[in-house]
């Protein structure tokens, strides 16, 4: 099945108040093209599951995210994410903290649909008093230990950016590490995948060995071709984070007039390829 | 030989908490951690297993700060398989501390209520799940009563009088083991767990220790000072930190 499609297409297909979860890691192969797409939406009132970087940075900021579920949130190269620090002090979003393998817990019970899967991490932690819906479990066997019964992380959507696909959502990282995108997808009533280049099914393993084919097509609804989507995190070995973009959206937070700068010029662009020569020009 | 200095002594300090694991992953997060556990698994502690900080394990062991030129990968270490590695405890970590107490509960998501934080801070990351799962310690390269504090205010890093309340089979594996700082070496073992000095760094006192410290330390009769490192030691941590970035983190 040809499932190519567009950006404005695939963010055509969210509404209001979903909850979504965005792949990558911290600023690291995160699919900016779409998230750029989201913010250009005014889709409002989301859920956002993530290992946070830059994606929950602009949600907050925008006031677009009401709700945030994350372990953290981080630019790697600048340790605290600096919107999504400023959203939190103000009180502007719901926080969801959890600690990072308990959201992929989450995410892997919402993809084998089960109701929760139980953990000891978080036991004894503020975990629970930061998320008091959090329930615990009693092993039904002679042990009888009282566990962290994590609940599903249901996603009504996931976004993912890859290195490469074919056109029928196989899709291939190149990198150092998968993350957990294919758990996102899974997760996901509906996954949508960005790549840098698409790639006839027969050149996959031209690049990378079969176990680098992390996401499958099952599990993928739409597949997109955005050479430099994942600007300005990390999309190695296509390319490395744009340290210096990194930076100069890092100041926004401190300075108003910065960031009206940075949004004029790199957000409120007419498409995805208008932000990248706005890039080029830089 | 050259001068020993601040720096060397926590990294021998660091080098020592590793002392006795084997064949686990240690994982240091920070300057020094990382420079103490290379010296321990460049001496004492051979068979420890280290990435690369992304998501490769090390064959070798790389200078800290210097892309390597022809590593040697030995196997996977993706974050999937660090959590997989962590909840089935074959690791050791050393992680950060915004926040300590006497119990040894650590703080690293926020300052204030957690509800509306005066600062975000880095969020829960790990520290949850790797403290009720395996060996813990922490590193602190600036000691003060900020940092040493009577009560956290968010609980990520689970200490003994929390674990005490869990339910015992989940705490099998809790252990923290050592806290380093700048000034001197701490542990628990003390009877009910309270945080004690262990040996001071040469050049400070018990008394600038306790000044620091905002809650009550056990301090034994006889406080030692924190061993020096050997002439071969001092060799490799030079050959570990060609820049100095230890002595940047602690000076003198």
């Amino acid at each position: 099945m040809d499932k190519r499609t567009s950006i404005a297409a695939v963010v055509g297909e969210l509404r209001d108040g979903m909850t979504i979860g965005i792949g990558g890691w911290g600023s690291r192969r995160k699919p900016m093209a779409i998230v750029r797409e989201i913010l250009r939406s005014g889709l409002k009132d989301l859920t956002i599951v993530s290992y946070g970087g830059p994606d929950v940075g602009l949600l907050c900021k925008t006031g677009q995210a009401k709700r945030v579920v994350y372990g953290f949130v981080s630019l790697d190269s600048i340790p605290l994410e600096p919107h999504f620090r400023v959203a939190r002090q103000a009180g502007t979003i719901e926080a969801q903290e959890l600690d990072e393998g308990m959201l992929q817990w989450g995410l892997y019970a919402a993809a084998l649909r089960l109701p929760f899967l139980p953990t000891r991490a978080g036991l004894g932690s503020d975990v629970t008093r930061m998320n008091p819906h959090l329930k615990t479990v009693a092993s039904p066997y002679d042990d009888g230990e009282e566990l962290i019964a994590m609940p599903a992380l249901e996603l009504d959507a996931a976004i993912v950016h890859m290195n490469r696909a074919d056109m029928h959502g196989n899709g291939q990282f190149l990198g150092p590490d998968p993350f957990f995108d294919d758990l996102f997808c899974m997760a996901a009533k509906r996954a949508f995948l960005t790549c840098e280049q698409i790639v006839s099914t027969d050149q996959l393993l031209k690049e990378g060995g079969p176990y680098s084919l992390k996401i499958n097509r099952s599990v993928v609804h739409g597949v997109v071709e955005t050479p430099g989507g994942a600007h300005f995190t990390e999309c190695p070995p296509d390319y490395e984070r744009d340290e210096s973009f990194q930076r100069e959206y890092a100041m926004t937070a401190k300075d108003p007039d910065a960031w009206d700068a940075f949004r004029t010029t790199y957000l409120e662009c007419d498409s995805e390829e208008a932000y990248q020569e706005a890039v080029k020009a830089r | 030989m050259s001068e020993v200095t601040r720096a060397d002594i926590c990294a021998i300090a660091i080098a020592e908490t590793f002392r006795g694991d084997g064949e686990i992953l240690a994982s240091p997060i920070g300057n020094l951690p990382q420079i103490g556990a290379k010296l321990a698994k460049l001496s004492f502690e051979p068979d420890l297993l280290m990435t690369d900080g992304v998501a490769y394990l090390r064959g070798d062991v790389a200078p800290v700060g210097a892309p390597a030129d022809n590593p040697i990968v030995e196997g996977v270490m993706n974050y999937r398989l660090v959590f997989d590695t962590l909840w089935g405890g074959r690791r050791h970590v050393m992680m950060g501390a915004s926040q300590i107490d006497r119990y040894g509960n650590q703080n690293i998501a926020c300052i204030g209520d957690p509800a509306k934080p005066k600062a975000q801070l880095l969020g829960m990351r790990g520290a949850p799940g790797n403290t009720i799962n395996h060996t813990t310690s922490y590193w602190v390269p600036k000691h003060g009563p900020n940092v040493f504090v009577e009560k956290v205010d968010v609980v990520s890093g689970v200490g003994y009088d929390r674990a005490r309340e869990l339910h015992p089979a989940s705490t099998r594996w809790h252990e923290i083991r050592r806290v380093i700082s700048n000034l001197g070496v701490f542990d628990f073992e003390t009877p009910d767990n309270r945080m004690r000095i262990r040996s001071v760094h040469p050049g400070i006192t018990v008394e600038e220790i306790v000044e620091a410290t905002s809650f009550e330390l056990a301090v034994p009769d006889d406080v030692p000072e924190s061993r020096l490192p050997s002439e071969d030691e001092i060799a490799l941590l030079r050959r570990i930190d060609p820049k100095a970035n230890g002595p940047k983190e602690v000076p003198g």
